[in-house]
């Protein structure tokens, strides 16, 4: 079949697979068939997650700069797509002639309102912030993350600290399109010339310079396409809960979402998919557990994340998949496993045989490198 | 001029428990180049260790001067032997991988010491017991030190000293500032660099664990997640003052102690509420990083390849 037809088909299938779960979300159910209100929240918030961790991926696993704002910019993208719809979104629906496809066109800005703030907002983070080495980028995007939602707790407009209700549904069709969306653009910008870009930036930031790849420029654009998708889910997050409180958006969430990828593996599109999928429904897991002792396993969520978190990096860094992928690749011949798995982050160079890996502390003399 | 001292003194005081907080991030960084994200954490257990050392041992009835004083050092005792447990368990098997890999699991064992606090304390906050009979002596106008505020200014002096000395005029902390200056040479030169991390993370946890029981005589109400703002915030005095740097770390948080509390006193002035509090620190962070990253008191050293 002709590559086109092919991704024509594929696109089709989706596109018919959403729709039968939307509808099974639906009060009349596919075919009698339903999906009752605690599954179909639980299906929407893997798909908001799944977007959440791939676009982090983008940063995190594929350019290798540690960020851990991304609640701050989900943040945004949720309020400034609130803001649009409580304020202008009716008048416009209605302007519109109202119906579905005037909503549909209407959340369609809101959308993009949302993605554009928050891509700028990564663009104005990111600037300053992308000269700094990965400790301090780690901080600083947390800085920004927690002065963001300080604003934001601090402007009435948007609720303050009371919150701010959201009229408007949305359906998992939008969610899930919105996630397929997500991973489709990732992939499509790791596969290309630009995600060669920023994977030599994680394996090797000096050699990338000095090979001619501008590593700020790079940086920074990955940094603003991965908070617009931020902001996409935000966005989506707001209009599905229906409302808005700044104790969604803490550091607590941008830890959520670097387990997931940690999880999955952070230089995998798939890995952060599956570490999305599991860490949305490992909290509905525990809560069929009995309760042992008065706990409620669910109670210790967060204690079992941060366990797992550094199980995982006692064990195996590098996440469940590392950096390969689940795919239709598998099914041609079979390809050569990559040699060994890397460690995240590995800056120990490109091995010709397998080296040990003993990272030595940086510099020869005089402890080297820009505090 | 009154009110401008009263700030002044209050923003010493809380100055001193950000720098002795700081003191801890920035000899692990300079060993290690590890931000040690725990650290916050360890102040936090610290108070909670003061806590149950009172009531267990019976101090939580009256003040006494011997209570607090027992109090105090069997916090930092315990969070320096937590802060050798943490090193060995959790941060020495990644030391040989990558940074991002020694980053993350400081960040899951941060998690994990907060929410095992919560599981295990409760998440309520509870009353530290109060140890010194507080009084207040008037300097002039409004002007007012309490009797906390100079026991918190004279332990954080007494300690810094104690850290200047060991660092600057024992073999241990000659051997400290080798490590901290190239790891590797320091092996070459027979230094046991292991137990030096040990001895360095014992430290800066016994130092926090004394801010932590400190801020608990000046603000009775402790609950788990009390580290993380204040951990974050030393750790931009650290940065502010130079991390790696001694001086910069006590330097840093009295600055960062006196901007916030200059911001909340006399931002609501010009419009600014009370609770831009926490993102005073945060934007110090980000402008110290955007035009001095090595710190007020740092030196830049330059990357090699």
């Amino acid at each position: 079949m002709p590559g086109f037809v092919k991704k024509l088909v594929g696109a089709a299938v989706i596109l018919v697979v959403l729709y039968a779960v939307s509808a099974a979300m639906s009060r009349e159910g596919l075919f009698g068939f339903g999906l009752g209100a605690y599954e179909s929240e639980v299906l929407m918030l893997v798909g908001i997650n799944v977007i959440l961790a791939v676009s982090l991926n983008l940063i995190n696993g594929f350019t290798g700069q540690f960020s851990i704002g991304h609640a701050g910019f989900m943040a945004i993208g949720a309020y400034a797509s609130a803001y649009f719809t409580v304020y202008h979104g009716q008048g416009l629906e209605q302007s519109l002639g109202g119906g579905t496809f005037a909503h549909a066109l209407v959340f369609t800005v809101a959308i993009l309102i949302g993605a554009v703030v928050a891509g700028v907002m990564g663009l104005l983070v990111g600037v300053p912030s992308l000269r700094l080495r990965g400790d301090y980028l780690a901080i600083v995007t947390l800085g920004f993350a927690e002065i963001i939602r300080i604003v934001i707790l601090n402007l009435d407009v948007v609720g303050g600290a009371t919150g701010f209700s959201v009229p408007g549904t949305v359906s998992f069709f939008w969610v899930g399109i919105v996630a397929v969306i997500t991973i489709v653009v990732v992939h499509n910008i790791v596969k290309s010339d630009t995600g060669r870009a920023l994977i030599s930036i994680r394996e090797d930031e000096l050699a990338a310079e000095a090979m001619g790849v501008n590593t700020t420029r790079y940086k920074v654009l990955s940094f603003a396409i991965s908070s617009a998708f931020a902001g996409v889910a935000g966005v989506l997050f707001g209009h599905f809960k229906r409302f808005l409180a700044t104790p969604d958006f803490t550091f607590i969430k941008s830890f959520e979402v670097i387990i997931m990828i940690v999880l999955g593996g952070m230089g995998s599109i798939t890995g952060a998919v599956l570490g999305a999928i599991v860490i949305t429904i490992l909290p509905e897991l525990l809560r069929q557990l009995p309760s042992v002792g008065g706990f409620n396993f669910a109670d210790l969520r967060l204690v079992i994340y941060a366990a797992l978190l550094i199980v995982i990096m006692l064990t195996r860094p590098q996440g469940v998949l590392g950096e390969r992928e689940i795919g239709l690749h598998w099914l041609r011949r079979a390809q050569k496993a990559p040699e060994g798995d890397r460690q995240v982050g590995d800056d120990s160079g490109v091995p010709i045989a397998q080296k040990p890996k003993a990272a030595d502390q940086e510099g020869t003399g005089g402890g080297g490198q820009n505090r | 001029m009154d009110t401008f001292v009263q700030q002044i003194i209050n923003g010493l005081t809380i100055g001193s428990i950000y720098a002795l907080i700081a003191l801890g991030y920035t000899m692990v960084y300079g060993i290690l180049r590890l931000i040690n994200f725990a650290h916050g954490d360890i102040y936090m257990l610290g108070a909670y260790a003061g806590y149950y050392i009172a009531h267990w041992l019976g101090f939580a009835g009256e003040p006494s001067i011997a209570g607090l004083a027992v109090t105090l050092v069997g916090s930092m005792v315990a969070a320096a032997l937590l802060g050798m447990a943490i090193e060995r368990f959790a941060y020495r098997p990644v030391r040989k991988y990558a940074r991002m890999t020694t980053l993350i699991t400081a960040i899951g064992v941060s998690l994990l010491l907060e929410n095992l606090g919560v599981v295990i304390f409760g998440g309520a906050p509870r009353s530290f017991p109060e140890q010194l009979q507080n009084e207040t002596y008037t300097l002039f106008g409004n002007a007012a030190i309490s009797k906390t505020q100079l026991l918190i200014f004279g332990v954080s002096v007494v300690l810094m000293v104690l850290l200047q000395w060991i660092v600057y005029k024992t073999k241990v902390g000659t051997a400290m500032r080798a490590v901290s200056f190239n790891l590797n040479s320091a092996k070459l030169m027979g230094i046991n660099t292991d137990a030096i991390i040990v001895f360095t993370f014992a430290l800066g946890s016994a130092l926090a664990a004394a801010g932590g029981v400190l801020t608990a005589q000046y603000n009775p109400t402790i609950y788990p997640l009390m580290g993380i703002i204040t951990g974050l915030k030393a750790f931009v005095a650290a940065v502010l003052g130079g991390i790696g740097n001694i001086p910069g770390a006590v330097l840093g948080g009295l600055l960062i102690g006196a901007a916030e509390t200059f911001v909340v006193g006399y931002g609501q002035l010009i419009g600014i509420p009370s609770t831009y509090r926490d993102a005073v620190a945060f934007a110090i962070l980000i402008l110290v990083l955007l035009f001095r990253p090595a710190g007020l008191l740092g030196t830049t050293v330059q990357e090699k390849v």
